[in-house]
C-alpha cells in the first residue's frame, strides 16, 4: 500500500506493506536518526514527531501515518544543533546511540511546556534511556536549553 | 599548553548527538541480505535431524544453514589476547545445543520478513536432555554440559568439563593461617551476587561483504577488532590475511562487545553467496543470545583483632558461566587477584570455580569480577565494622594501603617490587572525602524521619585494573600531514567513553598543537595499529601511554627532519608550540608539513601494560526506607575517585556518573530472573528494570588529587572501577537503618520487606 505524508517539510510517497513500524520505513528512507533499541516502545531511542507529539514508531504502525505529518532529527538539524552543543559541552553525549531521539523529545518539549519545572522536564523525557550517562550531565544541557536555572 | 585535564567535547559527539549516521547498521549496504537465526527453544539437546527444504524454497532465501553448512571448528568467542585463557568449547553452530537461545539455523534472505517467515518452516527434531539449571550443584549434576572430545584450553586454568567446570583459580597470599590464629573475632557469611545485563542502547550489530579483491570485510560494533580478526579467521578457514575489520561508532558496550556474539554468521553468509548480509539483534536476542555478568555464590571468613586489624581472608566462590566458558577463567582470577590487594593481612586464600550450566553464557561486564568479589570483601568488612562495634569508615582507616606500600595481589606470580608499589593510592583521601561529603557523622548509622520512614548510610572501597599487567597492549601511529595537521590512528574503540578525544587530547598536548589540528580514527585492522581493544579500563592507560611515546617520537623524527633541511646537528633543532627554530631561524609545522610531502613521516610506537596502578574509589549512600512498602530510595550517593589526574575532567565525571548508576541498579533491582523451568523471565526493557532518568539525580563525584608517575599524563583509569561500591554500601545503609540485612542481590522491596516482616 501507499501512503502520503510530509515528512520532514517534503510531501512523499512511501510504498509500505500494512504490518510495516513506522521505524523501519523512516530509515529505509534515509531517516537513519530513528533508532531501534528495544523493539518494545520502552526505551526511546525511536522517538519521533507525528503532527509534533512524540510517537514511539517501534511499535507505531506506517499505516497510521498516512496524511501526517512526520518529523525526525534530519528535519530539526538546526535546533538539534542548539542542544546538541549544551548536551556535548557537558560531556553527555557519550555513545550517542539514544541522544538524537532525546533531542527530538526536548525540541518537542521545549515547544509544548512554557516555564517548565526541572521535575516537569524529567517526567516528560523519562521515557527515553540511555546506559551511559547517568543523566545529570545531560540534564544540564537540556535545562539550559530550555531556559531553565 | 593544557589540553590534557580539561573538559574538551567530545570530537564526535555533535555528530552524535544531531543524529547522523555512524553506527554499524546506519551503514550498512541496502541491497544486504538480512540475517536471522533460529535459536534453541530448549535449555540442553541434541539436535537429532534438522529439515531446512521448505525454508530454502521460500522466494527471496538465499541460503539456511546448520550444523552440517559451517567449518568444524571449536574455539571461543571471549575476545582476549591469543592465546585466550577461555576454553574453546564454542562452534559456530553445533549438532549439540546448550541454552535456551543457542544458535541453530543461520536464515539469510532479502528482506527481515521472508527471513522470519523462512525460520518457521525450519523442522527441527530434538533429543532434549537433562539441562544443568543451579550453578552452585553443577559440580555433581549427572549431565554433563560440554561432553564433546574436541573442546580443548590453551593452557592449563582449571577446565574439568567432565565436572562441568569451565575453569578454577586458586591462591594463598602470605600466612593466612597464622592471620586466623592471631585473630580474636573471626566470621563467616555467605553472599550472592545476580546476572545483571550490560543493556548497552545500541543492540549487537554487524555487516561484512567482499571487497574489490574477494577479501572478507567485517564492519561490526565490537570493542575488539583484532580479535574479531583472528577469531573469524579461524572459524572460517581462512588466512588472517584474507580478513577485514572495521569498527564504526559503538552505541555502547560495557562489555557486551568483547565477546563476538554477531560476527561469524554474516561473514559465513557472505562467503557462501559472496553477497553483503547483515545482521542487527533484537533486544530480546541480546538478553537470551549474548552475555550477562556471572553470578556468583561466595563463602567468605574474616578474622580480625579486637582492635580492629584484619588479619586473614578465606574466600571460596562459585560462578555461573552459563553454556559456554567465555571469560570464565579469567573473571574469576581478576576477581581473586585485587579484591583483598589494598588491605594489609597476615595472608589470605581464594578458592573460586566458574561452573557450566545450560543458562545463557556469561561474559565480561565493566568490573569483571571485581563487582562481584567487592561486594562480598566490603560487605564482610561492613559486618565486620558492626561485630566489633566500630565505625566501618574508620575500620577501613586501621586497614588500607598508602602510597609507597605494595599491592598483596592474588596471584602465583613474583612480580618486581616497582610493579606492585604503589605510587598513588589515595584511598584515605577518597574515605575521608567522601565521609565529609555524605555528612557521616551526623547521619550515621540511621535518622529517623518519621513513623514510618528512616533513612541510613553506608559505605564502601573499591579497586579495579589500569590494563591487564603484562598482557594488555595498545599501538598508536601518528601521521604528519600537508599543513602541519596529524592523523592519530589506533585501535582502541571508543564506545561512547570517549577515548577517541582522550587520546588525541594526550597527542595534541604532547605535539603542542591545538585539539583540532590531531584528527583521530579508530578502528580498521588494515589501516590502524594493533590494539587488544577497549576493556579492562586500559584505554587511557595503555593505549594513551603508546600515543603519548608516539608523539614524543614524532617530535624527535621532525627535529632530526628540520636538522637535515638546515644542515644542523639535531641537538641545535628547538621546538615549541607548532615551531621549530635554530638559532634565529624558524620553521613553521605547516611549512614542514609541505616539505615532507616527498618523505612522508609516520611514527608508531606501542606500550604493554607493565605496572600494577590501579584506580581507587570510595563510595558513600544515603538511603530512605518505607518501613510500611518495603520501598528503597537512594537519596544520595557520593563517589570520590582516585583515577590519578583525569584527562578529560567532564568525561571522567560522566563515566562516574553513569557507572554509578548501573552500580544502584545492580543493588537494587537489576537481575535476570529465571522460572523453575529456567527460562528467562524478563529478557525485555518492559521487565528488567533499567535505572531511568528519575533515579538518576542523585550521583555526586569528585576526583581525589592525584598523579600516577606511570601514567600519560598522570592518568590511571576510570571505566569500569565506578560501578563498584554501590553494592556493598547500600546492602549497609539498609542494615544500619532497619537492622535488615539482605546478602543476596539485587535487594529490591519484596525480598527486604519480607525479612523485616519475620524479624517483626
Amino acid at each position: 500500500m501507499k501512503i502520503r505524508v510530509t515528512l520532514n517539510r517534503e510531501i512523499k510517497e512511501i510504498e509500505i506493506s500494512p504490518d510495516d513500524y513506522l521505524s523501519e520505513v523512516l530509515r529505509a528512507n534515509g531517516c537513519k536518526s530513528v533508532k531501534r533499541g528495544c523493539d518494545k516502545s520502552t526505551c526511546g531511542a525511536c522517538t519521533v514527531l507525528v503532527d509534533d507529539k512524540p510517537v514511539l514508531s517501534c511499535t507505531y504502525l506506517a499505516a497510521r501515518v498516512d496524511g501526517k505529518t512526520i518529523t525526525t532529527l534530519e528535519g530539526e538539524q538546526e535546533e538539534a544543533v542548539k542542544l546538541g552543543q549544551l548536551i556535548v559541552a557537558e560531556g553527555g553525549d557519550q555513545c550517542g546511540y539514544c541522544t538524537p531521539s532525546l533531542a527530538l523529545t526536548t525540541i518537542a518539549m521545549k515547544r509544548e511546556l512554557i516555564s517548565p519545572t526541572e521535575a516537569e522536564i524529567v517526567h516528560y523525557i523519562t521515557g527515553n534511556l540511555c546506559r551511559c550517562s547517568g543523566y545529570v550531565a545531560q540534564l544540564k544541557g537540556i535545562k539550559k536549553y530550555m531556559g531553565v536555572e | 599548553m593544557k589540553i590534557v585535564n580539561s573538559a574538551a567535547p567530545k570530537k564526535d559527539g555533535m555528530k552524535l548527538v544531531t543524529g547522523a549516521p555512524v553506527y554499524t547498521d546506519d551503514l550498512a549496504p541496502k541491497e544486504a541480505l538480512v540475517i536471522k537465526l533460529l535459536r534453541s527453544e530448549h535449555h540442553f539437546a541434541r539436535i537429532k535431524n534438522i529439515d531446512t527444504s521448505r525454508a530454502e524454497k521460500v522466494p527471496g532465501v538465499a541460503c539456511v544453514l546448520t550444523h552440517k553448512d559451517v567449518p568444524n571448528k571449536r574455539f571461543t568467542r571471549a575476545g582476549q589476547t591469543y592465546p585466550e585463557p577461555s576454553p574453546q568449547d564454542w562452534k559456530m553452530l553445533d549438532e549439540i545445543v546448550r541454552y535456551k537461545g543457542d544458535e541453530v539455523a543461520i536464515i539469510a534472505a532479502t528482506t527481515e520478513a521472508i527471513a522470519l517467515k523462512a525460520m518457521k518452516l525450519i523442522k527441527v527434531d530434538y533429543e532434549v536432555l537433562e539441562p544443568v539449571l543451579d550453578y552452585k550443584t553443577a559440580m555433581a549434576h549427572a549431565s554433563i554440559v560440554h561432553p564433546e572430545p574436541d573442546a580443548f584450553t590453551h593452557f592449563e586454568f582449571g577446565f574439568k568439563p567432565e565436572k562441568n567446570i569451565a575453569s578454577a583459580y586458586y591462591v594463598e597470599v602470605g600466612d593466612y593461617e597464622k592471620g586466623f590464629e592471631e585473630s580474636d573475632v573471626i566470621l563467616t557469611r555467605n553472599y550472592e551476587t545476580q546476572a545483571t545485563h550490560p543493556a548497552m542502547m545500541e543492540p549487537v550489530a554487524t555487516y561484512t561483504y567482499l571487497d574489490h579483491t574477494g577479501r572478507l570485510v567485517v564492519v561490526s560494533s565490537t570493542q575488539i577488532p583484532f580479535h574479531v580478526r583472528r577469531m573469524v579467521a579461524s572459524a572460517m578457514d581462512l588466512p588472517m590475511s584474507q580478513v577485514r575489520v572495521i569498527k564504526p561508532r559503538i552505541g555502547g558496550g560495557f562489555g557486551c562487545k568483547q565477546t563476538s556474539a554477531s560476527e561469524f554468521f554474516p561473514a559465513m553468509v557472505t562467503l557462501k553467496t559472496g553477497k553483503p548480509a547483515k545482521i542487527f539483534y533484537t533486544r530480546k536476542e541480546i538478553f537470551l543470545g549474548t552475555t550477562r555478568r556471572h553470578p556468583f555464590y561466595f563463602e567468605v571468613k574474616i578474622g580480625a583483632t579486637k582492635a580492629g586489624i584484619v588479619k586473614a581472608f578465606d574466600v571460596k566462590a562459585i560462578s555461573d558461566t552459563g553454556a559456554y566458558g567465555e571469560h570464565a577463567g579469567t573473571v574469576m582470577s581478576a576477581c581473586a587477584e585485587k579484591i583483598m590487594a589494598y588491605y594489609k593481612t597476615e595472608g589470605y586464600r581464594f578458592d573460586g570455580k566458574a561452573v557450566y550450566t545450560n543458562h545463557v553464557s556469561s561474559g565480561a561486564y565493566r568490573g569483571y569480577g571485581k563487582t562481584q568479589g567487592g561486594f562480598a570483601i566490603e560487605s564482610i568488612m561492613n559486618e565486620l565494622a558492626h561485630e566489633l562495634g566500630m565505625d566501618p569508615t574508620e575500620l577501613r582507616e586501621k586497614n588500607i594501603i598508602h602510597p609507597g606500600d605494595h599491592l598483596r595481589l592474588g596471584t602465583s606470580h613474583v612480580y618486581d617490587e616497582e610493579v606492585t608499589r604503589q605510587d598513588t593510592c589515595e584511598l584515605e583521601y577518597c574515605l575521608k572525602r567522601g565521609r565529609e561529603m555524605i555528612d557521616w557523622y551526623s547521619k550515621y548509622p540511621s535518622v529517623k524521619v518519621s513513623d514510618t520512614k528512616v533513612r541510613g548510610v553506608g559505605m564502601a572501597l573499591a579497586i579495579q585494573g589500569s590494563g591487564v599487567l603484562n598482557i594488555d597492549s595498545g599501538s598508536a601511529t601518528i601521521k604528519l600531514n600537508s599543513d602541519g595537521f596529524f592523523t592519530l590512528l589506533i585501535s582502541a574503540t571508543d564506545m561512547g567513553t570517549g577515548c577517541d578525544t582522550i587520546l588525541a587530547q594526550m597527542a595534541a598536548e604532547s605535539l603542542q598543537v591545538p585539539l583540532d589540528q590531531v584528527n583521530v580514527y579508530s578502528a580498521d585492522t588494515d589501516v590502524t595499529p594493533y590494539d587488544d581493544g577497549s576493556y579492562a579500563s586500559s584505554s587511557t592507560y595503555v593505549t594513551g601511554t603508546a600515543v603519548r611515546k608516539a608523539s614524543e617520537k614524532m617530535i624527535e623524527t621532525l627535529k632530526s627532519e628540520v636538522a637535515l633541511i638546515l644542515s644542523v646537528p639535531i641537538e641545535k633543532v628547538v621546538y615549541h608550540e607548532g615551531v621549530f627554530s635554530v638559532d634565529d631561524s624558524t620553521l613553521t609545522l605547516e611549512a614542514l608539513g609541505y616539505k615532507l610531502n616527498r618523505k612522508q613521516i609516520v611514527v608508531t610506537d606501542s606500550h604493554v601494560c607493565d605496572k600494577e596502578a590501579p584506580p581507587y574509589k570510595a563510595g558513600f549512600v544515603e538511603v530512605e526506607i518505607d518501613l510500611e512498602t518495603g520501598k528503597i530510595d537512594v537519596l544520595d550517593f557520593v563517589g570520590v575517585i582516585d583515577c590519578g589526574t583525569p584527562i578529560n575532567t567532564n568525561l571522567a565525571t560522566v563515566q562516574a556518573q553513569g557507572g554509578m548508576l548501573q552500580g544502584i541498579g545492580m543493588a537494587l533491582y537489576e537481575e535476570s530472573e529465571y522460572a523453575n523451568s529456567g527460562d528467562e523471565k524478563n529478557a525485555s526493557f518492559l521487565t528488567y528494570k533499567l535505572p531511568s532518568r528519575k533515579d538518576a539525580l542523585i550521583t555526586r563525584v569528585e576526583f581525589a588529587p592525584s598523579y600516577e608517575p606511570t601514567g600519560p599524563y598522570g592518568a590511571k583509569s576510570i571505566g569500569e572501577i565506578v560501578i563498584n561500591t554501590a553494592s556493598p554500601a547500600i546492602m549497609d545503609a539498609i542494615f544500619n537503618a532497619t537492622g535488615i540485612r539482605v546478602r543476596n542481590l539485587p535487594i529490591t522491596p519484596s525480598k527486604f520487606y519480607e525479612l523485616l516482616k519475620q524479624t517483626e
